[in-house]
């Protein structure tokens, strides 16, 4: 079976500045797959290739369809994307940030996002800008569910997380994964828990995969461990 | 002796309790790292020491006298400088320009050129901020502050979008601008590497309330912070 997600020699530049030199990778239907890299690796210029949030060079199919123009077709065709550093709308209530996470959907299913997040019906009328750096992550990744996707691209959710709650936030992407089959691509800085809650993983240095292997060999690497896992 | 002392604060957004009576100190050139789950009011805590909250009741004194009486845009004349969670930059601007805004009020016998070569930003100094890697974003606001010339820093979750060996790096450049430009430092992260490799002490909010202030060594022990923070590993 050809993979759910697949990137070819894909190329990304922000003006002059080329940030992606030939990304290659595979995500296959109902797996996890993470992605790690240091600062300015190309992690997140990655995903927004893939969401067609940046204009790109090369091949991403999905689900053998062409992606990696228009940010509006990938939320059609089942892809969600939580972006770096959150973006919510701040203006907008938490169930206006819902509504508009299922602006491809027939009818918004709230109760969808509240099996997960049950704090945000109580919340349903603040504005999200009011939420604390966490509490937006969590609102974010809520959103996402929302368009009910197939392929959930997170970019770094650990971020303005206490160590509990990426913890539960990553249970919860081990719980969709293995229950509703929803496949997952997700960069991450926290690798110990990234490499423990996916099959395989990437590693980007300077717009390239410099590594790739499952999570379990990746763990094993000299480099992976010196520069990701700190042991 | 405390640079920065929060008497009694307490502050509510509606029937929200954001913080509950809230005192800690922060003794001048120390560390102190402020830690607790999503919603505690952390961020909130350096919105009301920057100004942009004013209590319903208690006092923030800095340096002898209370700061409640200095408007927002006058702190950092004061000598406070802050960076923020999700970073607040001029995203048309440089990374230059960014940290040239910083000495606009009050700044630092380093000029911002000298001082984007002190945290290693020379190589993207005149690339417009918008498009950077979150990592180098942060890094841009922290020369920002420096900029100001503070003497008390406030940083928010520095170690974001940084990868292990980076995080690393960052503790090791903390401690040394905390040594060159005679720093205090108030550090708000969730890398508990980080934050127990580098504070002096650490003060624990939950709902707004201390829960436990000490070594970091104490306050890992602490089974009302493992309970609601830290988690058991």
């Amino acid at each position: 079976m050809p993979p759910l997600l697949e990137l070819e020699d894909v190329h990304a530049q922000y003006g002059q500045v080329r940030v992606l030199h030939g990304v290659s990778l595979a995500v296959d239907d109902g797996q996890v797959v993470s992605v790690l890299g240091p600062n300015g690796a190309g992690k997140t210029t990655t995903l927004r290739a893939i969401s067609g949030a940046v204009r790109s060079s090369g091949s991403i199919v999905f689900d053998g369809r062409k992606l990696g123009r228009s940010p509006e077709r990938a939320a059609r065709i089942g892809v969600a994307h939580v972006p770096e550093g959150r973006g919510t709308f701040s203006e907008l209530t938490v169930w206006e940030n819902l509504r508009l996470g299922a602006y491809t959907a027939d009818r918004p299913d709230f109760d969808r996002a509240l099996e997960h997040f049950p704090w945000l019906a109580e919340r349903r009328n603040q504005a999200a800008g009011t939420l604390s750096g966490g509490e937006q992550q969590m609102l974010a990744l809520a959103r996402a569910l929302m368009s009910q996707p197939r392929l959930l691209l997170l970019d770094e959710p650990s971020l303005g997380l206490a160590p509990l709650v990426v913890r539960e936030i990553f249970e919860l992407v081990s719980t969709l994964n293995e229950k509703e089959g929803l496949t997952v691509l997700v960069v991450e800085q926290n690798a110990n828990i990234a490499l423990d809650n996916s099959e395989r993983a990437y590693v980007l240095e300077a717009g390239r995969v410099a590594l790739q292997g499952t999570s379990r060999d990746l763990r094993k690497d000299e480099s992976v461990r010196r520069s990701y896992l700190g042991y | 002796m405390a640079l920065l002392r929060l008497d009694n604060v307490t502050l509510r957004f509606g029937g929200i309790l954001a913080l509950a009576d809230l005192s800690l100190e922060v003794q001048t050139s120390e560390i102190l790292g402020l830690i607790g789950p999503n919603g505690a009011g952390k961020t909130t805590a350096f919105n009301v020491i920057t100004r942009l909250y004013r209590p319903d009741s208690g006092d923030v004194v800095f340096d002898g006298a209370s700061l409640l009486n200095t408007p927002p845009h006058k702190i950092v004349r004061r000598g406070i400088a802050r960076t923020f969670q999700n970073v607040a930059l001029f995203s048309t601007m440089s990374v230059l320009e960014n940290v040239q805004m910083g000495a606009h009020a009050h700044h630092n016998a380093r000029g911002p050129s000298e001082i984007v070569d002190y945290v290693g930003l020379t190589p993207v100094a005149r690339r417009i901020v918008r498009g950077l890697p979150f990592g180098t974003l942060k890094r841009v606001e922290l020369a920002r502050a420096l900029a100001s010339a503070p003497r008390l820093l406030l940083l928010d979750e520095p170690a974001g979008g940084l990868n292990h060996e980076e995080v690393l790096e960052l503790g090791d450049f903390i401690l040394r601008l905390r040594r060159d430009f005679d720093l205090t430092i108030l550090l708000v992260e969730h890398h508990m590497g980080l934050v127990m490799g580098l504070a002096d002490r650490v003060h624990v909010l939950d709902f707004g309330r201390s829960i436990a202030s000490g070594t970091p060594p104490e306050v890992q022990a602490n089974p009302a912070v493992i309970q609601a923070y830290l988690g058991a590993e």
